[in-house]
């Protein structure tokens, strides 16, 4: 029973995969057309409006759609791919849930399974943010971020269901690793829209002919630092959330809230990295360029610490399973 | 901090805000300083005010600097913006090579190992301190450093802002249309609500006005025809003490750690622990502790539990739960059943009592030569491997006439290898069975030198069981309740038996909860200091309408960002939609 059930569950994970594929080339396609779009409306093109406050050094924003977009729609292969990142996130839940039922547990208390929890929340908080703002151009980013994730978990990270060793028994898992995982979410997030920032700031430097057409669809360079800023700030708070919680249950567990373990080093030094980056972004000369760059290094370290740190640094959080 | 120059600022800068905020932000050209009501922040702040104008230490042509103008100029690059960001940067990095290398306070098995595996980096590695990263010069330097800018930032900060929390909001500007949201709204008779018996008059709208921002948790104060308000002191208020919780932390764990004391102990079951600090195995002190800190209390171990899986193929013998019953006495008298586990300390005594390891202790009996007890103890063995092959040492300096050591392998499961060999296929006493090493010779303990007990130096000692091949010094195989003489005469070995043992990890440590408050405090602080905007909304009457002559006067709000707000703007506008509302007036657009 629970053998099969696991088994339901990484065929849902793969058929997710696949249509995560299907949405990455459709995200694909949508930048390709957007650099036809650009060349055919190139002329009448508003300028983004953006109000200046006076102290705040700070961009009041308003809902500015990209500056060629006309209506919120997109074009069609965005709305695929948009659609397909749903179907793909439905399937890809539902591989998640089976997990879960099989251990009786929540389904991330290995690598494996905090691979496939954390790429599902990052897919769910890509979608949710639109709400908030059209963010779809980081399509590409997102699905192919978590594609790769993916291949790796399933193929490299792939344990059987085991049952949790008494270190793992506690509620801190599903507090402490939840919120690592969203706050990983909001990171990677959060590295897409630096690296457009980067991406737009080249442009915008560039006098002769500027590469990339479909940039011009997405925000200018300070907008997009804005919304980096944003996406990281609540990334920044979970995190923090993260190392308290981590803290408190490694009192009770280990009987130290904090012993310079390999993962507490490193949950730390990312902690610093984007604390660094709030200031960098406060800091006269510091903000755009520099603090994304400081931001793609904050989640290079965010990824380190999952992937080299979990597998081959010695230390009290050897969970991955393998 | 006078208003006017504040009023000149914002009507400069507002004409200069033709783009992005960053433009707002250089072409000031105010008095910077001087900002009524606004954080105090270092001079290379993106918020505060222009460098040149405040004596910047970018300043090329400095003039000679006397000692009070160096200290002064390196306490300004001590607490900037960008020696912050230094600092934290260095911070990060100067934490990595803690966890390349084994930390001695962490695994410092690992450090001994480390030692044997590159005998010629190590020295180099620990001369520069990098096994003790966390406490190293260099790592100590960068957050000291850290902590006095962060101190040198809020202290001033903290003084400005609890002058600014008193500071009326400022005098409406003069020009409002350059501001963020800014809209108009006509009053006059055609634009009254239904149900509105009459035109308000220019004094109620700005009395309605106040008494809305109010509500709304605005400070407000009325200029003439105008209100002028501002809200969110606490974003600033959050900020200050988000960096004073922080301090608070470094200082709870840098003196209240010292009031502690941690200890570890090993208890087979039926044996019983004194806090006392000759009962403990290992101690370490705070460094004020003294002997008073330890509260009295006894603690047996009547029993050590492990449950197994035992239906999942893929973790079948994995342990999903360890117990120990305990039987406490405190001073008073009472004695209580507790059940320490994994994750759920005892709490005892102003201690917690983690469980932290187990393993198998052997009860053996040893007779020398002469067919008297020369041993009769509880030997804890260490596991060696997930199934707990376990290894441990048994040392007999009364045996007669020579000394007898013991070198034990117990299998929990034994099962004979292909090899001969035996080893462990389940963690649990399936098949038990120990194994033994025999040497004679002079132990060596006489001498005083210190030594492990769980480990054997077999330098100058003669083997009598166990060498390779010879069937007739072949290990001593025992099943519980088992003798067997040992070879030559020199006496025999009785297992009488299993027990398990726990190690426990018993914590003091006064600093805890200083530093859980803090760190609950740097949350709350974090959170008002991101999340709560800090904005300034003016609400204007201006006589006259749009000039179709149908208006009495005109309503006119803007508002004004004070650090980042991404809802200003609709702030404004929800403002002067209750407002027109509570007046009684309909906005058209």
């Amino acid at each position: 029973m629970t053998s099969n059930l696991a088994q339901y569950s990484v065929v849902l994970v793969y058929s997710a995969m696949a249509v995560y594929v299907i949405a990455f080339i459709a995200f694909v396609l949508d930048l390709a057309k957007r650099t036809g779009e650009v060349q055919v409306v190139a002329a009448a093109q508003q300028p983004a409006k953006t109000v200046a406050t006076v102290q705040g050094g700070t961009v009041v924003l308003e809902r500015v759609e990209a500056p060629v977009r006309s209506g919120g729609r997109g074009t069609r292969f965005e709305r695929v791919a948009f659609a397909m990142m749903v179907l793909g996130l439905v399937l890809h839940v539902g591989g998640i849930v089976l997990r879960g039922v099989a251990a009786h547990r929540v389904p991330w208390a290995n690598m494996f399974e905090f691979s496939i929890t954390g790429t599902a929340i990052i897919v769910l908080i890509f979608l949710l943010v639109q709400l908030w703002q059209n963010l779809r151009f980081l399509g590409v980013f997102v699905s192919g971020l978590v594609l790769i994730l993916l291949g790796v978990a399933t193929v490299n990270f792939y344990v059987d269901v085991v049952p949790l060793p008494p270190a793992l028994q506690s509620y801190w898992l599903v507090l402490h690793v939840f919120v690592a995982i969203c706050g990983t979410g909001f990171f990677a997030l959060g590295a897409g829209l630096a690296v457009s920032q980067l991406v737009q700031t080249y442009r915008q430097g560039r006098a002769d002919a500027k590469p990339l057409k479909f940039m011009e669809t997405l925000p200018d360079a300070d907008r997009l630092e804005v919304l980096t800023y944003r996406v990281i700030l609540v990334g920044f708070v979970l995190w923090t959330f993260t190392l308290i919680a981590g803290a408190i249950w490694a009192e009770r567990a280990w009987g130290r809230y904090w012993g310079w373990d390999t993962k507490e080093v490193w949950t730390f030094i990312i902690w610093v990295i984007y604390a660094g980056y709030i200031h960098a972004r406060a800091t006269r000369g510091w903000r755009g360029a520099r603090s994304s760059w400081l931001a793609l290094v904050g989640f290079a370290a965010v990824m380190f610490n999952f992937s080299v740190v979990n597998l081959f640094f010695k230390g009290l959080h050897s969970y991955s399973g393998l | 901090m006078s208003r006017s120059s504040d009023e000149t600022r914002r009507g400069r800068a507002g004409a200069a805000s033709t783009g992005t905020g960053l433009d707002a932000a250089t072409d000031r050209t105010d008095d910077g300083a001087s900002l009524a009501g606004d954080p105090l922040r270092p001079s290379d702040h993106m918020d505060s005010g222009p460098a040149a104008n405040r004596g910047d230490v970018d300043d090329v042509n400095q003039p000679a600097l006397g000692l009070v103008g160096y200290v002064r100029f390196f306490w300004r690059q001590l607490t900037s913006m960008r020696t912050a960001l230094f600092l934290l940067m260095m911070l990060a990095l100067a934490a990595i090579p803690g966890s390349l290398v084994p930390q001695r306070t962490a695994d410092p098995n690992g450090v001994t190992q480390y030692e044997v595996d590159h005998p010629k980096l190590f020295p180099i590695l620990d001369s520069l301190q990098v096994f003790d990263t966390y406490t190293s010069v260099w790592f100590s330097a960068i957050y000291l450093l850290l902590f006095v800018s962060l101190i040198g930032c809020i202290v001033p900060r903290t003084r400005h802002h609890w002058q600014a929390l008193r500071t009326r909001p400022p005098r409406t500007p003069a020009r409002l249309h350059r501001l963020a949201g800014f809209q108009r709204v006509p009053v006059g008779p055609d634009v009254l609500a239904d149900g509105t018996p009459a035109l308000p008059t220019a004094d109620a709208a700005v009395s309605s006005a106040m008494a809305l921002l109010k509500r709304s948790g605005y400070r407000v104060e009325r200029f003439g025809d105008s209100v002028s308000a501002e809200r969110g002191y606490l974003r600033e208020t959050g900020n200050l003490v988000f960096h004073a919780a922080l301090v608070g932390v470094l200082l709870a764990v840098g003196v209240g750690g010292g009031f502690g004391y941690t200890g570890q102990r090993l208890l087979v079951e039926g044996q019983t622990f004194s806090n006392v600090l000759g009962s403990y195995d290992s101690f370490i002190p705070g460094r004020w502790f003294s002997q008073s800190q330890l509260h009295g209390y006894n603690l047996t171990l009547d029993k050590f539990t492990t449950s197994y899986e035992t239906e999942n193929l893929n973790a079948l013998g994995a342990a999903t739960d360890y117990n120990a019953t305990v039987t406490s006495r405190t001073k008073g008298g009472a004695t209580e059943q507790h059940d320490i586990k994994v994750n759920s300390p005892l709490s005892i005594g102003g201690t917690n009592v983690y469980l932290l390891g187990n393993g198998y202790a052997m009860q053996v009996t040893v007779r020398d030569g002469q067919g008297n007890v020369a041993f009769k103890d509880v030997v804890p063995f260490l596991p060696q491997d997930s199934n707990y092959t376990s290894l441990g040492v048994v040392k007999v300096p009364d045996a007669k006439p020579d000394q007898l050591g013991m070198v034990g392998f117990f299998y929990p499961t034994a099962v004979k290898q292909a090899t001969g060999a035996y080893a462990s296929n389940y963690p649990d006493v399936e098949n038990p069975l120990l194994s033994l090493q025999v040497y004679t010779g002079d132990l060596g303990l006489d001498d005083g030198t210190p030594q492990s007990v769980y480990q054997l130096s077999t330098k100058g000692l003669k083997q009598i069981a166990g060498t390779s091949d010879s069937a007739l010094t072949k290990s001593i195989a025992l099943k519980p309740g088992q003798t067997k003489t040992l070879p030559g005469g020199t006496g025999s070995v009785t297992f009488d038996g299993v027990k398990r043992y726990v190690s426990l990890d018993i914590h003091h440590d006064p600093s805890q909860l200083w530093v859980a408050l803090f760190a609950v405090l740097a949350v709350l602080g974090l959170l008002t200091s991101l999340f709560v905007p800090r904005r300034r909304v003016w609400v204007k009457v201006v006589p006259g309408g749009d000039g179709d002559g149908g208006a009495a006067f005109t309503l006119e709000y803007a508002g004004l960002a004070r650090g980042e707000d991404p809802n200003l703007e609709r702030a404004v506008a929800d403002i002067a939609n209750r407002h027109a509302s509570d007046l009684g007036v309909r906005i058209t657009q």
